[in-house]
């Protein structure tokens, strides 16, 4: 697409985001969409890691709980104000992203993703039973509010512009990061790696450096999660949850920049109109992940972009096609 | 010293379950290269389909533990059929993402029809514990371990020396070589993922008369059969069962010496030792699932 298409797009998109907690019906609503959007963060991440290198992560939620935990014991055991315990979340999940990745990077295909597993796990038995550090399974009550200050984002609305900022430097830093020489490198990682290493490029280095920036963004969708739901227990580490980013990722469009925020919206918003039970949600989800494989790799963006070149494109397709303009899946 | 043998014994009594689902991961993970994260939920099926055949449909137990079985390879034969066979020269990754999926469906499903409440398996006979020295081994868990290698053994002599078990074998070996000698692959992969998965609802249904049965059991038995598998070498009987004892005897030494809490974590701190230090296991050939 054209890049003054994109920016019109992009510039509608923003305008409806900013007014969204006025037409939201009810304050329900709004919360919906705030776990969309702390939802956006985290599928954005794992695509970094996933979408762009090609090692299908199921522990991302290892970095979330990293996140959480930071966050809410420094401000309830050690009173941090929230804008250092926000950062700190970051950055030890960053670190703890760094030093996880640099053992399981060694891995590749089926061994890289069940070594994701075990370290989730693994952090899931530690935040279980390190009842002096984390309280166990009790979990961490009265985290405050996020808060700048005196500014504190107590009310749904303020939260959610507080989540939406997060959000949009989240995207933000994850396009930058994708169409720098970094994208490219990881790209060709995926593609062959074999080759890529042929023409001198280490690709430890650039995965490394892809996974730590991936970990600090999931790190700080945890420390948001933790004050604005005040409450944190052990089952941010639960497998679902990372079930949950694989299907947002995968079913949205992986490997693009929108499809797994398109993903995160869709798979948060849709089970709560139809209110349908968690059990009932998850045998569909089962059932989605298993048909989105086989029939649309591409995702729900793939097939969106596809309806949309077939149908309001058509009328202009003897230039599209004769003229030579090619539209490739490159948001 | 006492109570570490006894500590032992104890962990010998898991590891023959655990050799049940990690023969049956071998199998689907080592030869037909599936990561089949739905292990533990068709090791999970077999322990619903033993509790509904003896507790809702009045079955006797060894007859519930026969049909529970053959009901699994029948389920796991049509999913083989549904949902692998088109997908099988596809990146691995694809097929594995189907199994996450089933998974998930079939653990929700699980607690839909049999709700979360755990259920108990009566215990088939009453014999008195057997008492060797100071450890003390109760008659029922006993009989699960002998029932485990029976059914592990029977298993060799099956791939060993049956037409299926050849055609296997073969089919494992060179795909291309063995369709040309006219061995049916697509219903030889069909067959392995059923017999794959029937060791794996035997575990299930023998622990159900230990064990309480619930939805969520097969999570942790899916990674502990992954590490099981991984510790002994990718595709290796021997190797699986060796892995599965060292996995089961370490469990029981961290629970009674470290922390119970802990137990668990044993396989996963097994698992990364072994893929780093490694990756091959213990009794592996090099063979990577790439």
């Amino acid at each position: 697409m054209r890049t003054w298409k994109k920016l019109f797009l992009a510039l509608i998109a923003t305008l409806i985001l900013l007014i969204l907690p006025w037409i939201l019906p009810s304050t329900y609503a709004l919360h919906v969409i705030i776990l969309a959007l702390v939802y956006a963060v985290l599928a954005t991440s794992l695509n970094l890691v996933t979408g762009y290198s090609g090692l299908l992560s199921l522990g991302h939620q290892a970095f979330f709980g990293i996140g959480a935990y930071t966050s809410a014991l420094l401000a309830v055991d050690l009173h941090f104000s929230f804008p250092g315990a926000f950062v700190a979340a970051g950055c030890i999940a960053a670190l703890a992203a760094y030093i996880i990745g640099s053992i399981t990077l060694r891995f590749r295909s089926a061994y890289f993703v069940i070594s994701t597993i075990a370290f989730a796990e693994m952090l899931r038995l530690i935040s279980l039973n390190w009842y002096s550090l984390t309280r166990g399974p009790l979990g961490v009550t009265n985290i405050p509010p996020p808060s700048l200050g005196t500014l504190i984002f107590d009310t749904p609305a303020k939260a959610y512009y507080f989540i939406l900022l997060v959000t949009l430097g989240t995207v933000l830093v994850a396009y930058r990061l994708v169409n720098s020489q970094l994208g490219r490198v990881l790209i060709g990682l995926r593609e062959a790696e074999y080759v890529a290493k042929a023409v001198g490029i280490n690709p430890k280095k650039y995965l490394i450096l892809c996974v730590t920036v991936s970990g600090f963004m999931a790190g700080v969708a945890g420390s948001f999660y933790a004050h604005y739901i005040k409450f944190l227990s052990p089952d941010v580490f639960y497998f679902g949850v990372a079930v949950n980013l694989v299907i947002m990722v995968i079913g949205g469009g992986i490997g693009t920049i929108a499809g797994p925020i398109l993903g995160a919206f869709v798979f948060t918003i849709i089970p709560e109109v139809l209110r349908a039970s968690d059990q009932f949600r998850l045998i569909i989800y089962g059932l989605v992940l298993i048909l989105i494989v086989r029939f649309l790799p591409g995702g729900l963006y793939s097939l969106l972009f596809t309806l949309w070149r077939k149908f309001v494109l058509s009328r202009m397709a003897y230039c599209q096609t004769e003229g030579g303009i090619r539209i490739h899946g490159d948001a | 010293m006492e109570g570490l043998a006894q500590t032992i014994a104890n962990g010998i009594i898991i590891s023959g379950t655990y050799a049940l689902l990690a023969v049956g991961l071998t199998l689907i993970f080592g030869f037909m290269e599936l990561v089949n994260f739905a292990h533990g939920e068709l090791y999970m099926l077999g322990a619903y389909f033993t509790f509904t055949f003896t507790v809702l449909l009045g079955f006797p137990y060894w007859l519930a533990l026969v049909l529970s079985i053959i009901g699994v390879m029948i389920l796991a034969y049509i999913l083989d059929l549904a949902l692998f066979r088109p997908l099988r020269d596809q990146d691995i990754l694809v097929r594995m993402l189907t199994t996450v999926g089933l998974m998930v469906a079939f653990q929700n499903l699980a607690l839909l029809i049999w709700d979360p409440v755990p259920k108990r398996v009566p215990v088939p006979l009453e014999l008195p514990p057997l008492v060797i020295g100071s450890v003390h081994l109760s008659a029922l868990h006993l009989i699960v371990v002998v029932i485990a290698i029976a059914l592990i053994m029977g298993f060799h002599l099956f791939m060993q020396y049956t037409k299926i078990g050849m055609a296997m074998r073969a089919t494992f070996q060179d795909r291309e070589v063995a369709s040309a000698y006219g061995v049916d692959v697509n219903r030889v992969y069909g067959y392995t993922f059923a017999l794959g998965a029937g060791m794996a609802a035997a575990g299930g249904a023998l622990l159900s008369t230990i064990y309480l049965v619930t939805p969520t059991m097969g999570s942790m038995a899916t990674t502990k059969a992954f590490a099981v598998v991984i510790l002994g070498g990718l595709g290796n009987f021997v190797g699986a069962i060796v892995g599965a004892f060292i996995l089961g005897i370490s469990e029981t030494l961290a629970a009674t010496y470290i922390a119970s809490g802990y137990k668990d974590a044993i396989a996963f701190i097994l698992l990364v030792i072994i893929l780093l230090l490694k990756p091959a296991g213990i009794l592996g050939k090099a063979r990577g699932v790439e």
